[in-house]
């Protein structure tokens, strides 16, 4: 059967777009407070204010003439991320995690020179890479010590957990795991994995990648029933208190894990997609009805993650 | 109030409002809700004719009034070096033709354009006191009576008296062994009838009417009767001696003032031409309104100049296309580049034929994302590399017509019917789409977007739809009502019955 009745859906508790956009982003979402999410600088200072941890911005480059400081800003930095504000879908994201006098060098090993990275500096600000090619801002950031647990569940990219938080409440999470087809993204619709986690425990539930359920990761060969991602108990807190930080009722914030700092918050999204229910294989509707409908109004992230872990269990 | 509520009461309103405006304009004047209907329109053409005497000529004519079975669409009076005008005697209508003097034959032609207006006008009540014209002798008098007893006897009412009443006198001057007078063979059964009502003292007028027939000439006016009975004028028609009126006659004229009468010449007389004509049912609706001076027509669409109504038509298809758009995208889940480009493309389809479009379509754009891609290696400016994009469309466009005509395909011509600030802001959308999301998302998207391009089109030249969008614009408040509903629909899109298809199976 290529289509399902509805009432299936339904009855699952699947959310689809139309709902998602009525009922909960167009009721939740406050406009006026999309730049604060759509713009990373901002976030960032946003995240500041309220103890959030993010990956450290070195400093931040908006008009052409300071990228002649460049040779200056970058003196003694060995591993730093180039990226702007108000790129969409890890567009225009360079990584470099070597450097040899005045050679960088990429993940892949690949020699970067000065000049490129002035080019793509003077890329970012005349807005190649911003949504509807706004002139931009390029932020040179920390580079994440990424935590060897995911080394085998990802291939040429960087896995993060994605969490759908809830007027505060996290009630949903995946793994996002980059694979070849995926070309290092870590987005499910160009065919990264998508790994379902238990709320409760942090581990792993299914693994999909287009849609279907695998076992294993197609490029590694690593099994997935073995996931368990680690700081679990402070990533739970760390989403919660996004809501806060955002004013966003309905949010996915995307969580990356560095081997000394923890879990840290890479951007926070106002449209989350909704294929994070088949990664769950579980809809979002009853959860998010639960909150709406059940959940006490709470000021603290913890009092509300120790609902969501009272709550949103895989097992209930 | 939720918001939800206040949509559906709006939208409730809406359509409620357009649906009505729409019925109110089709039922009471007359607009067809299919292209194509037509209604009958006789023209008739009444021809006056009489013999000059030299001395001062005044020839005066009743015209159709109020309460007629017909509407007068136009009218036109023809009468070379006569003297003209219309004056207003009683309520009724009179043409007033003057001439200081003339000899021989004269024409004078009366032309009008009628249509059925299907009316049962509210007539005058008659006036109390006639003065009968004619006086009887006392013979005449008694034997009246004594025929008006015996019909007396055999009917119920006013109505079956007078249809007794008709019913005998035919049967009378049929008869010529009654031993009736001349005088009474004379005259006709319409004017026996008249006397011999007046008599009984029923109220009762002579009704004019013309026979309707195609192509009929040289017709007489005919003679009915109408009896005031139940505080209601009735048509008997004397030659069949049925009730109501008949349905292929014209009512012209009610009450016994003369039809024509002539001074200054002999031997008038005045004869009528009918012909029947189709015409599309809006042209009569739209005259008849012009007659009867609808405000509701007055201010609309219709009383913009010939051009902008023509501009207006193609406007008001654009809705059309905005609901298969917006049906398309959020029942079904079809992802197209930039919410309207399909409307666009749509309207550019009209002037080119689908196929033609497609292929004129599908060589620029791919061309123009070969040029793109290769400015986007020069790293330019939003704006900048926008412009040269539709720089290079209009070039392409160009190109493309030239080439085509010497090749003797003049379809190609149609090119320039393509919105190009469209096609550059498509080209440009592409091939971001094709860097970020890679060419599988383009074919998708710019399939979509020409599937839907396609469906808008077939909906937008449809001609039923076509028609209603431009004779009832206010079927527009009908689709901004259901836009509305649309834009609260929070239940699946058919592409993610397909998407979530395995979440729906049983572990």
């Amino acid at each position: 059967m290529l289509f399902v009745k509805p009432s299936l859906l339904k009855e699952r508790g699947i959310i689809g777009m139309n709902r998602r956009n009525v009922d909960y982003i167009a009721r939740y979402n406050s406009r006026k407070l999309y730049p604060i999410v759509d713009n990373k600088l901002i976030t960032k200072e946003y995240a500041k204010k309220h103890n959030i941890a993010v990956p450290e911005l070195i400093r931040s480059i908006q008009y052409q003439f300071e990228i002649k400081q460049l040779e200056k800003i970058l003196s003694g930095i060995d591993k730093f991320v180039v990226k702007p504000a108000q790129g969409a879908g890890g567009k225009g994201i360079l990584v470099i995690t070597d450097r040899k006098g005045d050679t960088f060098y990429k993940p892949s090993g690949m020699e970067v020179s000065f000049n490129d990275i002035k080019r793509h500096i003077s890329n970012i600000l005349s807005g190649l890479h911003s949504l509807g090619g706004k002139t931009d801002v390029a932020m040179f950031e920390k580079l994440v010590n990424f935590d060897p647990v995911f080394e085998p569940y990802s291939y040429e990219g960087v896995p993060d957990v994605r969490m759908i938080v809830f007027q505060g409440y996290p009630v949903m999470a995946m793994l996002r795991c980059s694979t070849h087809e995926s070309d290092g993204k870590a987005n499910l619709h160009q065919g990264a994995v998508g790994v379902g986690i238990d709320l409760k425990t942090g581990r792993s539930l299914f693994a999909v990648q287009d849609g279907r359920m695998i076992e294993k990761h197609p490029d590694t060969g690593s099994a997935f029933s073995e996931l368990q991602v680690p700081h679990w108990e402070a990533i739970l807190p760390l989403s919660a208190a996004c809501y806060e930080m955002t004013g966003m009722g309905y949010l996915g914030c995307d969580i990356v894990i560095d081997k000394n700092l923890g879990a840290l918050i890479l951007e926070v999204n106002a449209r989350p997609g909704l294929a994070i229910q088949i990664a769950n294989d579980k809809g979002l509707l009853k959860r998010l009805k639960m909150v709406e409908e059940h959940a006490p109004k709470s000021t603290s992230p913890e009092e509300r993650v120790e609902y969501s872990l009272e709550h949103f269990s895989a097992d209930r | 109030m939720s918001s939800r509520s206040q949509v559906y009461l709006l939208a409730f309103m809406f359509f409620a409002l357009g649906i009505g405006l729409t019925l109110y304009k089709n039922q009471s004047l007359g607009f067809p809700l299919l292209p194509g209907q037509s209604e009958e329109v006789w023209t008739v053409e009444s021809k006056v004719t009489f013999e000059a005497t030299d001395e001062p000529i005044t020839v005066s004519m009743i015209l159709p009034q109020d309460g007629s079975n017909m509407t007068v669409l136009a009218e036109s009076f023809s009468a070379p070096k006569y003297g003209f005008r219309v004056k207003e005697e009683n309520g009724q209508r009179r043409a007033v033709w003057t001439k200081r003097s003339d000899q021989g034959p004269q024409t004078i032609y009366y032309k009008l354009d009628v249509v059925k207006n299907g009316e049962s006008p509210s007539l005058a009540p008659p006036i109390q006191h006639q003065a009968s014209s004619i006086t009887l002798t006392s013979e005449q008098e008694s034997r009246g009576r004594s025929f008006l007893e015996e019909i007396k006897a055999s009917s119920a009412d006013n109505l079956s008296f007078t249809l007794e009443l008709v019913k005998q006198l035919k049967i009378l001057k049929e008869d010529n062994n009654r031993g009736v007078t001349t005088e009474f063979k004379k005259k006709s059964v319409t004017e026996l009838a008249l006397i011999l009502l007046r008599m009984e003292g029923i109220p009762s007028r002579t009704v004019r009417g013309i026979s309707l027939e195609d192509g009929r000439r040289k017709q007489k006016a005919i003679d009915l009767i109408e009896i005031y009975d139940d505080e209601q004028w009735t048509i008997i028609n004397p030659k069949n001696g049925k009730e109501g009126t008949p349905d292929d006659v014209f009512i012209w004229q009610r009450g016994g003032i003369s039809l024509l009468d002539v001074e200054g010449g002999v031997k008038s007389k005045v004869r009528f031409a009918t012909i029947e004509n189709n015409q599309p049912a809006k042209t009569v609706a739209l005259d008849k309104s012009n007659v009867e001076q609808s405000a509701f027509i007055d201010f609309s669409i219709y009383s913009l100049p010939t051009e902008s109504q023509s501009a207006f038509k193609r406007i008001l298809l654009v809705p059309i296309g905005a609901l298969v758009v917006v049906l398309l995208r959020i029942i079904i889940g079809i992802k197209t580049s930039g919410t309207f480009m399909p409307i666009l493309i749509a309207l550019a389809f009209i002037d080119t034929t689908p196929l033609a479009g497609l292929a004129i379509f599908l060589s620029i754009v791919s061309v123009g994302l070969w040029i793109r891609g290769y400015l986007s290696r020069m790293n330019l400016l939003l704006v900048a590399r926008i412009s040269a994009v539709v720089i290079i469309v209009i070039g392409l466009m160009g190109f493309m017509s030239v080439i085509s005509y010497k090749l003797g395909m003049t379809q190609a011509l149609t090119v320039t019917f393509f919105p190009m600030i469209i096609l550059a802001w498509t080209i440009e959308r592409m091939s971001i789409i094709w860097e970020e999301d890679g060419p599988k998302e383009v074919m998708m998207q710019g399939g979509g977007s020409l599937f839907v391009a396609l469906l808008a089109y077939v909906a937008m030249t449809n001609p039923i739809i076509e028609h209603i969008t431009f004779n009832f614009p206010e079927m527009l408040l009908v689709i901004l009502a259901i836009t509305l509903v649309v834009g609260q629909y929070n239940g699946y899109r058919l592409t993610e019955l397909y998407r979530f298809r395995d979440l729906a199976k049983d572990k």
